[in-house]
């Protein structure tokens, strides 16, 4: 994991094709993909994408608008069939053809458009799928109770009430509600499209001191950003998708902002900058 | 309605109930009073025209006739909230009584509640089957339900025609007629509902009560008080109503038990989506179906349930319908039927996108709809404008849904 990491032009993907044990850094992977292609019709968003996601680390995954991250993501959790490829997890090979075959396997979401129903409230959209039940029937108490308590860890002050419906709420309000209900409930692979991009500063702040508070935890992240800086604040791995390539991944300690840049627009480091001070 | 009920509770213990009253109309988020007010305003405008109308008779008459509009309204709602729509119910509720009332004629003689439990059968599988064709397909159920619709018409028609009746069967069973034509006693009817509001008062009470110790923003003990004093009282003018003796010749007292049956069906429905995952699960891909879906909610699972919830309350009200009109015959007008549910629900503020309506609003709008014919009728208005009448309280009760709701949390 110290070494150097692979980079790979996006024209000539060097097939990795195989089981888990062909990997050196996958045997202590949580998830790996092996050769992930997705296409929609003549779209090729993903190909031959392999990446590990190790537990306890943040990974950040970036590239261009348009790269394929969110395809990637969705593809994980189950959203999307991937029209080829495999995927390992704890080595063991998975197929998820649903959100529920992902949240099964322990893997939690946060989605770009954040997929909450406008017509529910705060606590009905944080429990949507995981409701609470006492003697079989709704328990709004407990719900509401257990709402309030996740929103006050994450410093979520601006809400008036858990009852509001979340159609009332602002941009950053629903994503917090979002980034809340991803990690209320105890999983082990936490992704996260875009988490910060619409909250506040503070928002912002508590919300990348959760994602290492999970990373902690032995919780593995996948996190998705535009922001640099936040992606060096609290990543320990870096991976790179261009044109639906993952042209590059490896520990954060190779990459700096201008490697880093260069990578997502061009999909390759032509120059020396990973030579970088760790 | 969890979302609409759940906005009783915000409000701060102190709030006084009609300083919040104003605030929460002019928020667009008055919830039925706009409709009730209109519903009174309908009844005052009757009511002078010809003091008949507020007669017990009259009352209880217009309940019955309002049922046949509440039951279909109660059974387009489970599909009206996932924005989908059965046009068939209307034929639907008119086959399923016929099947209850050719297996009730002496030449099969069934016993009526196994002839019931079939019809409603035939109902609940006609409603599943469109869940099913619609779901599969992936094809809209206006579509579908329409197909439905002239193939239902068709079907009672051929039905009705092979039992060598002329096109329409009669009521032979004494059980059957008296589903809408008999009364609990009085004694019976004031126990119903004395039993009715201390079960009602239970659950308020209880529900602000578990809000207001688990220190969750909640309605004062005056509120609840209020909410209950209030249910009570609608209560007992509703009794005394139905208790009060309509007779010309004879006595006639106590509540029909159509009535009763009303109330039992608003009761379970309101339970199911209120108090339990499926009906939570309605609302959610009401509102964004791949939400709910991310959520891991099985999606078409819960679609083809509340078809068939459809089906099955349609069958409800068409053995209420037989039961009243005597019988069945092929000239039944379903269409007309299922347009008057579907504007019932919308009267009472169902949203056709989905996601918006509760079960109580099917009875609030199917009774809107019956006073306008009742009174119109009392008027000796000729059928031309009773339906211009429907026309306009549909239009004014959804332009004030829309102006309302403009300003309103909802955002939609
Ligand atoms: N459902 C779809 N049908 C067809 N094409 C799609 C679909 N979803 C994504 N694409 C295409 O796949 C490519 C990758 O999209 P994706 O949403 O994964 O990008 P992204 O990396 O998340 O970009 P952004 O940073 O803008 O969110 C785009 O060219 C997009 O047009
Ligand atoms: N349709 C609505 N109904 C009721 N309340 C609303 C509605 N839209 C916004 N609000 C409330 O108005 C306040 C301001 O919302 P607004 O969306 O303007 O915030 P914002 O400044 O854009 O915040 P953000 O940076 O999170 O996008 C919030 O408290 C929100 O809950
Ligand atoms: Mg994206
Ligand atoms: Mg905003």
């Amino acid at each position: 994991m110290t070494s150097a990491p692979e980079t790979r032009g996006s024209s000539t993907p060097t097939a990795v094709d195989g089981p888990v044990s062909s990997g050196a850094s996958s045997t202590s992977a949580l998830l790996s993909l092996r050769a992930v292609t997705k296409s929609f019709g003549p779209v090729q968003a993903l190909q031959h994408v392999d990446l590990d996601i190790p537990a306890g680390q943040v990974t950040a995954l970036i590239g261009d608008n348009g790269a394929g991250k969110s395809t990637l993501i969705k593809t994980i959790a189950g959203i999307y069939a991937p029209t080829s490829g495999d995927m390992y997890w704890k080595g063991e090979k998975v197929s998820v053809h649903s959100p529920r075959d992902a949240e099964a396997l322990g893997i939690a979401t946060v989605y770009q458009d954040l997929a909450l129903c406008d017509n529910l409230d705060i606590v009905e959209n944080m429990f949507l799928g995981h409701e609470t039940t006492k003697r079989g029937l709704l328990d709004e108490i407990q719900m509401e109770l257990k709402t309030k308590q996740v929103l006050g860890e994450l410093s979520v002050t601006t809400i008036k009430s858990t009852r509001q419906l979340v159609g009332s709420l602002s941009g950053g309000q629903r994503q917090s509600i979002a980034v809340a209900r991803a990690v209320m409930h105890e999983s082990q692979l936490v992704i996260m499209d875009e988490p910060t991009a619409a909250l506040g500063v503070s928002q912002t702040a508590q919300v990348l001191e959760l994602i290492k508070r999970l990373a902690s935890r032995n919780i593995a992240v996948l996190v998705i950003s535009h922001n640099l800086n936040d992606v060096f604040a609290v990543a320990d791995r870096v991976a790179v998708m261009h044109l639906g390539t993952l042209v590059s991944s490896g520990p954060v300690a190779d990459y700096n902002t201008a490697s880093a840049v260069e990578l997502i627009t061009t999909g390759e480091r032509a120059t020396l900058s990973h030579a970088n001070p760790a | 309605m969890s979302s609409t009920e759940s906005t009783t509770d915000e409000v701060p213990p102190k709030a006084g109930l009609a300083k919040e009253l104003v605030k929460r109309l002019r928020a667009g988020d008055g919830g039925l009073l706009p409709i009730l007010i209109g519903l009174v305003a309908l009844v005052v405008v009757f009511q002078l025209k010809d003091n008949v109308f507020l007669s017990a008779g009259n009352l209880t008459n217009l309940f019955i006739q309002a049922t046949i509009f509440i039951l279909l309204a109660m059974a387009e709602m489970w599909v009206l909230l996932l924005g989908e729509i059965d046009l068939s119910v209307g034929y639907s509720a008119g086959l399923g009584g016929a099947v209850a009332v050719v297996l009730l004629d002496p030449q099969f003689h069934w016993p009526w509640f196994l002839a019931m439990a079939l019809a409603l059968v035939v109902t609940t599988l006609i409603g599943a089957l469109w869940g099913f064709i619609t779901i599969r397909l992936g094809l809209p159920s206006f579509i579908v339900t329409l197909a439905g619709l002239l193939g239902l018409e068709g079907a009672l028609i051929y039905f009705l025609d092979h039992q060598g009746t002329g096109g329409s069967v009669s009521v032979q069973n004494r059980e059957f007629y008296n589903l809408v034509n008999a009364n609990l006693s009085p004694l019976f009817t004031w126990i119903f509902v004395i039993a009715s509001v201390a079960v009602f008062s239970f659950f308020i009470f209880r529900k602000d009560q578990l809000r207001r110790s688990s220190g969750l923003d909640a309605v004062s003990l005056g509120v609840t008080v209020l909410k209950i004093v209030i249910l009570a009282l609608a209560s007992v003018v509703v009794t005394l109503i139905f208790n009060t003796n309509r007779g010309t010749f004879t006595t006639l007292r106590g509540m029909p038990y159509a009535i009763l049956v009303d109330f039992a069906m608003l009761a379970a429905g309101s339970f199911v989506l209120t108090r339990t995952r499926p009906g939570r699960y309605i609302y959610a891909i009401g509102g964004n179906s791949e939400a709910a879906r991310r959520a891991g909610i099985n999606v078409n699972r819960f679609r083809l349930l509340a078809f068939t919830l459809t089906g099955f309350t349609a069958g409800v009200a068409g053995l209420l319908y037989a039961s009243r009109l005597g019988g069945v015959s092929s000239g039944i007008d379903g269409g007309n039927l299922v347009l008057l549910a579907v504007a019932s629900a919308v009267i009472g503020g169902t949203s056709l996108f989905g996601g918006r309506g509760r079960m109580v609003y099917a009875v609030i709008g199917g009774l809107v709809i019956a006073t306008i014919y009742n009174g119109m009728a009392l008027l000796n208005l000729p059928a031309a404008e009773q339906y211009g009448a429907t026309a306009l309280v549909l239009l004014v009760a959804v332009a004030l849904d829309s102006i309302a709701r403009r300003g309103s949390a909802v955002g939609r």
